[in-house]
């Protein structure tokens, strides 16, 4: 048996190392590694309860409106308030806002780079791939930025800026939209509809989220030669993408996008082609991997934070989140197996989670996502109020906070105590998805994933496409 | 061309990567042609380059060793220096605040991107367990990695552009201005933060500059007054130009309906009250504006509060306008 240490993994945000065994020349046990900790569950410690919004949201560059969103879920309860209609209306917008930005960044800049160097020169489509996704010099790079600050607009009419915007309260949103503002953001999404139908997809993004079956995307990525993301599909079917990185396809996601008629995208736990509502009370975290104090599984609402960096056992600052024991996989294919999207449904039922299936998933959320934009922007009722106000003091001591980021399911689990934050427990996507091993020795789902691999060239190229294809964030994972 | 490049290497520690994030907010041009424009050539940055593993390690070690040249160093996030660094390890199980100092030491220009690279910023709030400091502050005081009285090869101190998140448009002119030889000592505060944005107040301009006027003052967020007296708003202490120059196309904390938190100062992240509360002795909020006598502030705003137009009062504590300004009497000029 043979060792190897990687890291460190770049265009991945925030920190990662792998340790990898080989046996026969494959992978035979991966360590996932977050190698960075700051400890914002203790920053929080002491604090009024409305002082999280500000502190939450700097836990993540790239995430910080989906944690501001949790943070003011759990406000919400312990507050005893619910958002009017408008707020929830403008929340919807600012998150998505995040989320689609999210998944392009994810697909222009961190994990297309990959396909453009120069270990698959000997490829037949790696000229094109160079010519438009090399690192920072792509030619699809620019106008995929152009169009993402024209997006990024609606952060500084709806949010003040982003990211770190203080407007999502526990009562609604800060920020009322006029008739002039809305016919403003309109025209942005527009305009950031146009780049996609045009750069990205090719086509209408109502005939991209029309696509339900394998048979269908084949057909988009012959007609379509020329879009971004049959451009991917045509590669990923060159290079066998949909074998690699599978993991355990247990699937778990939070509610997305509230709505007067419950959630668009439900939350549930996944396996085998069934679906199940979310088993909150099942969900621990365990830290017998961890450079934290603990170590069997241990509710969130009744965990500390204590890190202990020379725990000889440890491996990673990250927890081990489970769900009644499973290591569970989060993130937009999760969601669109929980909306029951026939396309992914028929991808995971074929050859599970993999690294085409998670891209596939994420892209075709954009596509469903600016539709659903357009109409909340067209619902808001201009005249009503976007913010209910908040009582002095909270009424209740505890909650949990849950939301979807780009990249999977977020949950805040709070405590108050005499008006105080007395424990904040944070189980953020890339926690779930790149967790170390449990008091049973259990891998998380990426050193799952990456069993068999082989990863024998100077790059381990396949453990890269592999960790990117999860989209992760370790500032979130360790916080 | 290319060999007239500066070289600068971009490394994240304990941080977010928002200033990342915003920096590719950017776009009169995106990011990577403004780079190229104005003169600098990014060597690697952990979110856009290409060499990842043993490719970007080699690389590193090479620039810490001096075996190639650095011309610029950009830090995002605070050096972990607790635990003897165990707070943020290598793959090969060295501490970041060792490379991070090798790298200083080697750079001709060291530039703390964010609060927390500056000062320690809010990974160093709360018990701060991990150690976490700036690269040449301890929050308030020098001191941090490198002790607080460094200079870079190329003699600037550490240039600390503070901001959580830092306005993309600070990064930029700051490292254009670097680039150009065109940054000189005096153009940096008692902080360190470049003078271009740090001496404006996010006062100036505020949207919401009437309501000041008149001491007409909302008493939550979100509504439409003054959020000094009430609800936490440091603009008129917090040293930038947020209200001059627009977030994201044209935002700003205030004109979201949020306060101010003064998030390039040292210290924001442990304000000793709550963020959205502003706490008062005897009547009027602490915290006044820095360079006015407190006596002065208690007279005009006993005054300005006696003058108030109704329109004034009543809009300042509602979502929207309610009472739109009165057109001139006929007339009259």
């Amino acid at each position: 048996m043979s060792r190897r240490i990687l890291g460190p993994f770049n265009r991945v945000e925030g920190d990662l190392n792998i340790t990898l065994d080989f046996a026969d020349g494959k992978v035979s046990a991966a360590r996932v590694t977050a190698p960075l900790f700051r400890g914002f569950e203790r920053i929080l410690l002491g604090r009024e309860p409305l002082d999280a919004l500000a502190i939450v949201p700097r836990i993540c560059g790239i995430c910080s409106v989906s944690q501001s969103v949790a943070a003011a879920h759990a406000l919400s309860q312990l507050y005893g308030i619910t958002p009017p209609a408008n707020g929830q209306r403008v929340l919807n917008l600012i998150h998505a806002v995040e989320n689609i930005a999210d998944h392009l960044s994810h697909f222009y800049l961190f994990f297309m780079p990959d396909f453009a160097r120069a270990d698959y020169q000997s490829h037949a489509w790696h000229g094109e791939t160079l010519a438009r996704f090399q690192a920072q010099r792509g030619s699809a790079v620019a106008p995929m930025l152009e169009a993402r600050a024209i997006l990024m607009r609606f952060m500084g009419s709806l949010a003040g800026h982003w990211p770190h915007t203080l407007c999502l309260q526990p009562g609604g949103v800060t920020k009322v939209v006029s008739a002039a503002e809305r016919v403003r953001l309109q025209q942005w999404l527009r305009s950031f509809r146009r780049f996609l139908e045009q750069r990205t997809f090719g086509q209408p993004l109502e005939a991209i989220a029309a696509l339900d079956s394998q048979a269908a995307l084949e057909h988009y990525r012959l007609e379509t030669p020329a879009a971004d993301f049959a451009h991917f599909l045509h590669l990923a079917a060159q290079l066998q993408l949909h074998q690699l990185g599978r993991s355990y396809d247990h699937f778990i996601a939070a509610a997305a996008y509230a709505g007067p008629d419950g959630p668009w995208s439900p939350a549930g736990l996944w396996q085998q082609g069934v679906s199940q509502p979310l088993p909150l009370e099942q969900i621990s975290e365990d830290n017998h991997r961890s450079w934290l104090a603990g170590d069997g599984p241990s509710a969130p609402l009744h965990t500390d934070t204590v890190p202990l960096p020379d725990k000889a056992e440890g491996y990673s600052w990250s927890k081990a989140p489970r769900v009644a024991g499973l290591a569970a996989e989060t993130g937009a294919l999760a969601r669109g197996l929980l909306r029951g999207e026939p396309l992914l449904s028929e991808m995971v039922a074929s050859a599970g989670g993999n690294v085409l299936s998670r891209v596939v998933a994420r892209l075709t959320e954009v596509a469903r996502i600016v539709p659903l934009m357009e109409h909340w922007l067209a619902a808001l009722q201009l005249e009503q109020p976007f913010q209910q106000p908040c009582p002095a003091s909270p009424q209740h001591s505890s909650a949990v906070g849950l939301t979807e980021a780009a990249r999977g399911m977020l949950g805040h689990w709070v405590t108050l105590d005499a008006g105080r934050i007395s424990r904040y427990q944070i189980i953020a996507p890339t926690t779930w998805n790149f967790s170390p091993r449990d008091s049973k020795e259990l891998p998380g789902p990426l050193e799952k994933a990456l069993e068999g691999v082989d990863a024998s060239d100077p790059q381990a190229l396949q453990v890269q496409h592999i960790v990117r294809s999860f989209d992760p964030c370790q500032v979130c994972t360790t916080h | 061309m290319a060999s007239k490049n500066k070289r600068l290497l971009w490394l994240q520690s304990g941080g977010c990567g928002g200033c990342t994030l915003s920096l590719l907010n950017t776009d009169a041009p995106s990011l990577f042609t403004t780079l190229a424009d104005i003169g600098i050539e990014l060597v690697w940055h952990p979110s856009f380059a290409e060499q990842s593993l043993d490719e970007a390690m080699q690389l590193l070690q090479r620039l810490a060793d001096g075996r190639e040249a650095l011309d610029m160093l950009c830090l995002e996030g605070s050096v972990m220096t607790g635990a003897a660094g165990r707070f943020h390890l290598l793959p090969d199980g060295q501490s970041m605040s060792t490379l991070i100092e090798q790298l200083a030491r080697r750079a001709g220009q060291v530039i703390a991107v964010g609060t927390c690279a500056a000062y320690g910023g809010i990974s160093a709030a709360g018990d701060n367990l991990t150690g976490a400091v700036g690269l040449d502050y301890t929050g308030n005081h020098p001191g941090g990695l490198l002790g607080g009285n460094f200079h870079a090869a190329g003699g600037l101190p550490v240039v600390n552009i503070s901001g959580c998140p830092t306005h993309p448009g600070w990064v930029l002119e700051t490292l254009a201005l670097l680039a150009a030889d065109s940054l000189h000592a005096s153009d940096l505060d008692p902080l360190g933060r470049p003078r271009f944005y740090a001496d404006k107040l996010v006062h100036h301009g505020c949207d919401k500059n009437e309501f000041y006027e008149f001491k007409a003052s909302a008493t939550a967020p979100g509504q439409m007054g003054c959020l000094m007296e009430y609800v936490g708003c440091k603009g008129t202490q917090a040293h930038a130009d947020c209200n001059s120059r627009g977030w994201n196309g044209e935002g700003s904390c205030l004109t979201g309906g949020y306060p101010c938190i003064n998030c390039t100062a040292p210290d924001f992240a442990d304000p000793g009250h709550g963020f959205f509360s502003t706490p008062q002795v005897a009547g009027f909020p602490v915290g006044l504006p820095t360079d006015m006598p407190k006596a002065w502030f208690v007279a005009l705003s006993t005054l300005s509060k006696s003058a108030t137009p109704a329109r004034v009062r009543q809009n300042a504590t509602r979502d929207r306008l309610t009472v739109p300004p009165s057109l001139p009497k006929k007339g009259k000029a």
